[in-house]
């Protein structure tokens, strides 16, 4: 975690060119951001932008924890609920008395409250890392999630409290009412957050931040205290956790306790480790998959939590780095230009790997429809093609997958690891691997 | 019955969509298939698939085939907003939900924005089971359709019957901590001081909607209370549970239930030796005496090795389908008004109608008791194999069941 | 109210020691190896749908000690296949291997064994009143339960005080380095230590399963209050463990049947206030936040004594 955080800015010789490159990654992402529901404009995408896009932002607020400060906590979920209670309490409000404040500044009242909160809990809180602060996160965010169901009037109970959205001043004749119309309002907010928190990390407390994470004794001897540090970390990431909880008020326009629960803080926990917490890019990266697994793969089988179960531990096992970790191991190489040593076995490795993983899906499913499900029927349809789940041949088909797959796929990864070994040296004969 | 497309997890990032076929007509079940109420939800699930193979076999709505779409909700308003955007997003019309009224209150508020806000994606959300009288009363939707009588009916129904039992004299309210228990323990207060005013309400408990795993302190506190009745309107574990923890203790009281007949329920009272002791309030039950229904009931076990727990999914289904017939199309805004003051014919026998100014379903309703059985001919059904049965109390026929709603609906 | 008293007690000390057979595993984990183990209630959880499969097939009998050697195999081989290769990735990584873990069971025996309760039932020989106390029937069964979580233990002190095994781990509790030095296979010590761990927890489940709910989410509902357990008690520390588990059984099921509210005690407020969080507050009883107290107790104790009530070392 430690050698990543300073991959870019050891590089001072190409300064410019890399600043020039570095506005034009956040204008390209800026037009993505514009463009994507021109291209995909069904109502599911939206729907789906909007969720990754909230999702968006409470990774990249964790992982000012996680990544940056370097502090695990199982309760980020309290600022993010609280944030989004903020922010339908602020709606209803304003609502009800006619203030003249439009939607889109809700999200800074979210904000507000997350960051309140953090201020609050967040000096006790931050004064231990490591497990004692780790503990701390899980016992505040359960009897948070817990008061929520007692303190009626705030929360609402099990029901919530709702808002409407479209109720509030209008803005440039905006309603808010179209889903389209929420999604560039939340894109709005995913540039402006996630521009802000990358200066965040470029900044002396940012870095000092870095500091604390790796070694809080000499933080010390240099005149800082990392109590301080972390308490300031946690307020900002109780901050954007509001903002984030805020805008998804405005999206299901109903903040209920389970915004507050142990779920929703340990799905950002998966999003920011799964994406890769050493990069700034990477919890984005893992809440685009997470937001789309949990969305996707339950109307793809029954059994989705089984999947994701398996998927968790398949890259915590084989890519702790997370997907960018993965994905910036090939940097060297590629600068190097060794990468093309490693594309041919990849794609070897790829055809049993593939098999293997359909032969898993395959027997999940036989077993599934076997017991579980009777209304489902016995037709699988895998890749097109369908499968009795009774029938002898599936079972055949789906142990000679499975067995066949892992025993090829053995050796092609042995190529693989070999080729990569390769490859790297020749990356670091080039100098572009320490 | 629904397709597993894999391929398309690979192909087609970002755009989700439940595979169709292009005449079915899909109706999103959203309700828990994971969590605390799963099981109830499976139970619910594998009913309404049993009702969509029935209508199918008889060609279906209007010819077009009857299909039900699992979502998972784990009994959270949240992700059921999430689950119903999405059937909107699969061009689903109708959605379906029983468990929880805080998900219901959601769902319905959910169905009236987004007909409001996008006309031709209008969806009908069928309410078979979530009872919180708030849903047709100040809350009320027009696109929101109730089958089960609402909580106030039934306490109403029950405290009648209450009345006339001299021997209650002590009663504990036990519920779950939201909108539908809290209803329940206000409405039971509320009667009970109006019809019995010697009652003496001994002890009035709420506990965590579907979290306590071991019910024996709070049966311990009904003990010591000295109660000789409880009423409750728990359900899923947390009734099969309560009953259980009963058991365990030998607590030897009268219980007056919405949904003793829960999965789990019937094993636990066998085991207290509660014979007929133990009373539930519902729209029909498998020993109602009807012939039809018996016979409905005999096909489902032997289909799908349940109970039949909800009649009123029966009468949902199959009013659905008339309706549409009635309007000629299964566009869900003419569906919604053939539906309004609709007549039917329910599953248990007598008149039902949807009255028109709330959306709520008025049906006879029945009180029954679990214990053994008497005559095999009449009442030949027992459950979970405990040799016990339902057998018939009292029956509320639907012209008392009527209560005034303040509901103020708007009409599009 | 004497009756209460006592039955309450006799309750609280049985949810307790179950808590307890959890915690002393999961206990014992966390502090040799640092792991939060997120799947140690779904051991739990195997260990009953175990013990009712096999109930059904051979008997409860053989069931209560072959349910738990089949879930303590799993547990090692989830440790040797699983935890031993992400140990060099640090916790965060051992810790979401086993919440991934937590996810996968959970559905696999929903998937075996669907999701309505099973129908798990205490075996005849001791499903008769063991005692009556002011007309309240007091199980044989759960006296059973209690007996069975004592002896345990008073096993495990035995193992860990009086034999050679029992030093080699308690070393490792708090010079894991150091027993390494000395030649000690330490990760064999490990894959054992959380064999007999999930072992541990898989007894408790198939002795809870027939008196609780034998349902594919009763992990779920047991879980996080065993971090409340090893945390208050002191990691590492058995009997911390022991007494913590005692102390939240205890307070659980006390608050459980308490009625008083801050209405009760100061009369209700003014009416002309409305609902407010105040009069929340002001009406909630104190079994209402019989949930909630577990979680305070936890927050209380990092913040003034961060080892635990009886650890020894900081967490």
């Amino acid at each position: 975690m430690s050698d990543a955080a300073t991959t870019t800015s050891d590089m001072p010789k190409e300064q410019s060119g890399s600043s020039a490159r570095f506005y034009s990654i956040w204008l390209i992402a800026a037009i993505a951001l514009i463009v994507l529901p021109l291209i995909f404009s069904s109502g599911g995408s939206l729907t789906s932008f909007s969720l990754i896009g909230i999702a968006i932002i409470f990774a990249l607020s964790y992982n000012i924890l996680l990544g940056q400060t370097g502090l695990l906590s199982f309760g980020h979920a309290v600022h993010y609920g609280l944030g989004g209670f903020i922010a339908v309490h602020a709606m209803n409000a304003v609502a009800n008395y006619n203030w003249p404040l439009p939607l889109p500044f809700i999200p800074l009242i979210g904000g507000i409250g997350g960051v309140a909160f953090a201020i609050l809990v967040g000096w006790v809180m931050t004064k231990r890392a490591g497990t004692v602060f780790a503990m701390i996160s899980l016992g505040i965010g359960e009897l948070v999630a817990s008061s929520s169901l007692i303190l009626r009037s705030m929360f609402g109970g099990e029901a919530g409290i709702t808002t409407d959205r479209t109720a509030l001043p209008h803005m440039f004749g905006w309603t808010f009412g179209p889903q389209l119309q929420v999604y560039y309002l939340i894109a709005f907010w995913v540039m402006i957050s996630a521009i802000a928190m990358y200066a965040l990390t470029r900044t002396p407390l940012g870095r000092i931040c870095n500091a604390v994470r790796d070694n809080p004794e000499r933080v010390e001897f240099i005149g800082y205290d990392p109590h301080v540090v972390r308490y300031l970390a946690y307020g900002f990431a109780g901050f954007f956790a509001g903002i984030a909880g805020g805008l998804a008020a405005i999206n299901f326009e109903i903040a209920n306790s389970a915004y507050l629960g142990a779920t929703q803080s340990g799905l950002v926990l998966f999003a920011a480790f799964i994406g890769g917490a050493a990069y700034f890019f990477g919890p984005i990266l893992g809440a685009i998959l997470v937001t789309y697994l949990q969305l996707g793969l339950t109307n793809l089988t029954t059994v989705w939590q089984l999947y994701f179960g398996i998927i968790f531990i398949g890259i915590v096992m084989f890519a702790p780095g997370g997907i960018a970790g993965l994905l910036m191991m090939h940097r060297p190489l590629i600068r190097a230009g060794s990468l093309g040593m490693v594309i041919p076995s990849y794609l070897m490795a790829a055809i049993p790997t593939l098999a293997l993983a359909l032969g898993v899906i395959l027997s999940i499913e036989t077993v599934a429809r076997y017991t579980a499900s009777e209304g489902e029927g016995n037709i699988i349809n895998l890749l097109g093609i369908p499968f009795n789940a009774t029938a002898p041949v599936t079972w055949i088909v789906a142990a000679l997958l499975v067995v066949g797959g892992f025993l090829v796929a053995r050796l092609t990864w042995r190529r693989v690891a070999e080729a990569w070994d390769r490859a790297a040296t020749v990356a670091r004969d080039r100098g572009y691997l320490a | 019955m629904r397709k597993i497309i894999m391929s398309a997890a690979v192909t087609l990032p970002f755009v989700f969509g439940v595979a169709h076929a292009q005449d079915s007509v899909k109706i999103g079940y959203i309700d828990p298939l994971s969590g605390g109420g799963a099981s109830v939800g499976e139970g619910g699930l594998k009913t309404f698939q049993y009702l969509a193979d029935e209508l199918n076999a008889k060609g279906g709505i209007l010819g077009h085939k009857v299909e039900i779409v699992p979502m998972d909700n784990k009994t959270n308003p949240q992700e059921s907003l999430v689950q119903a955007q999405k059937a909107v997003d699969a061009g689903i019309h109708y959605i379906t939900q029983g468990n929880g009224s805080s998900v219901g209150a959601a769902l319905e508020d959910f169905v009236t924005k987004n007909n409001g806000r996008n006309p031709g994606k209008e969806v009908l959300y069928f309410n078979y089971a979530a009872v919180d009288p708030s849903m047709t009363n100040e809350k009320c939707s027009y696109w929101h359709f109730r089958w089960d009588a609402n909580s106030d009916i039934k306490m109403e129904a029950l405290t009648n019957y209450m009345k006339g039992e001299q021997s209650i004299k002590k009663v504990y309210l036990i519920n779950q901590d939201y909108s539908f228990g809290q209803s329940v323990r206000t409405e039971a207060r509320k009667m009970l001081a109006a019809k019995r005013p010697d009652i003496q309400i001994v002890g009035d408990e709420l506990h965590p909607l579907l979290k306590i795993t071991d019910f024996s302190p709070y049966i311990a506190k009904i003990k010591a209370s000295g109660a000789d009745s409880v009423v409750t309107g728990n359900w899923g574990q947390d009734i099969a549970l309560l009953l259980k923890a009963a058991a365990d203790a030998g607590l030897k009281v009268n219980w007056y239930t919405y949904y003793a007949g829960g999965a789990g329920g019937p094993t636990a009272i066998k085991q207290t030796g509660l014979d007929h002791q133990v009373f539930q309030i519902t729209e029909g039950f498998p020993n109602s005496g009807n012939k039809a229904a018996m016979e409905f009931e005999k096909d489902f076990r032997a289909k799908v090795n349940l109970s039949l727990w909800y009649p009123r999914a029966v009468n949902e289904m199959r009013m659905f389908k008339a309706a549409a017939e009635k309007a000629n199309s299964i566009d869900p805004v003419k569906v919604a008004a053939a539906l309004e003051d609709m007549k039917f014919e329910v599953l248990d026998g007598g008149e039902g109608f949807m009255r028109k100014d709330d959306h709520q379903f008025f049906q006879p309703i029945y009180i029954s008791s679990f214990g053994t059985m008497t005559d095999k001919d009449k009442e030949p059904f027992d459950e979970e194999n405990t040799g016990w049965g339902w057998h018939l109390v009292s029956k509320i026929d639907t012209a008392q069941t009527m209560l005034p709603t303040t509901c103020n609906m708007k009409r599009p | 109210m004497l009756e209460l008293i006592v039955i309450s007690t006799l309750n609280g000390v049985l949810f307790g020691m179950l808590l307890f057979l959890l915690s002393s595993g999961l206990t014992v984990i966390f502090s040799m190896m640092g792991v939060l183990n997120f799947a140690h209630a779904s051991f739990y959880m195997l260990g009953a749908f175990f013990g009712y499969q096999l109930t059904k097939w051979i008997g409860f009998w053989p069931a209560l000690v072959l349910a738990p050697l089949l879930v303590g195999a799993v547990g090692m081989a989830v440790e040797r296949y699983g935890l031993r290769n992400t140990h060099k990735h640090g916790h965060v990584a051992e810790l979401l291997l086993t919440f991934g873990l937590a996810f996968a069971i959970e559905e696999i025996v929903s998937m075996i064994w669907g999701k309505s309760p099973m129908d798990y039932r205490i075996p005849a020989a001791l499903d008769f009143p063991a005692f009556t106390v002011f007309s309240t029937n007091y199980p044989a069964y759960k006296i059973f339960m209690l007996v069975v979580s004592v002896a345990i233990f008073v096993a495990l002190l035995i193992v860990l005080k009086r034999t050679r095994v029992g030093l080699i781990v308690q070393a490792a509790l708090t010079h894991p380095s150091m027993v390494g030095h000395l030649g000690h296979n330490v990760g064999r010590v490990f894959m054992v230590v959380f064999g007999v761990g999930s072992a541990l927890a898989g007894l408790a489940g198939v002795i809870a399963g027939p008196s609780l709910v034998t349902q594919s989410d009763m992990a779920g509902l047991l879980g996080p209050i065993l971090f409340v357990v090893i945390v208050f008690g002191g990691l590492g520390s058995l009997p911390g463990a022991f007494i913590a588990s005692l102390l939240i059984g205890l307070i659980q099921t006390f608050a459980v049947a308490l009625n008083g509210s801050l209405a009760s005690a100061f009369g209700p407020l003014d009416p002309s206030l409305g609902p407010s969080v105040l009069t929340d507050i002001w009406n909630v009883t104190i079994a209402q936040i019989a949930p909630i107290l577990p979680y305070v107790l936890l927050v209380l104790i990092l913040i003034f004594r961060p080892m635990g009530l009886l650890g020894t070392r900081e967490t």
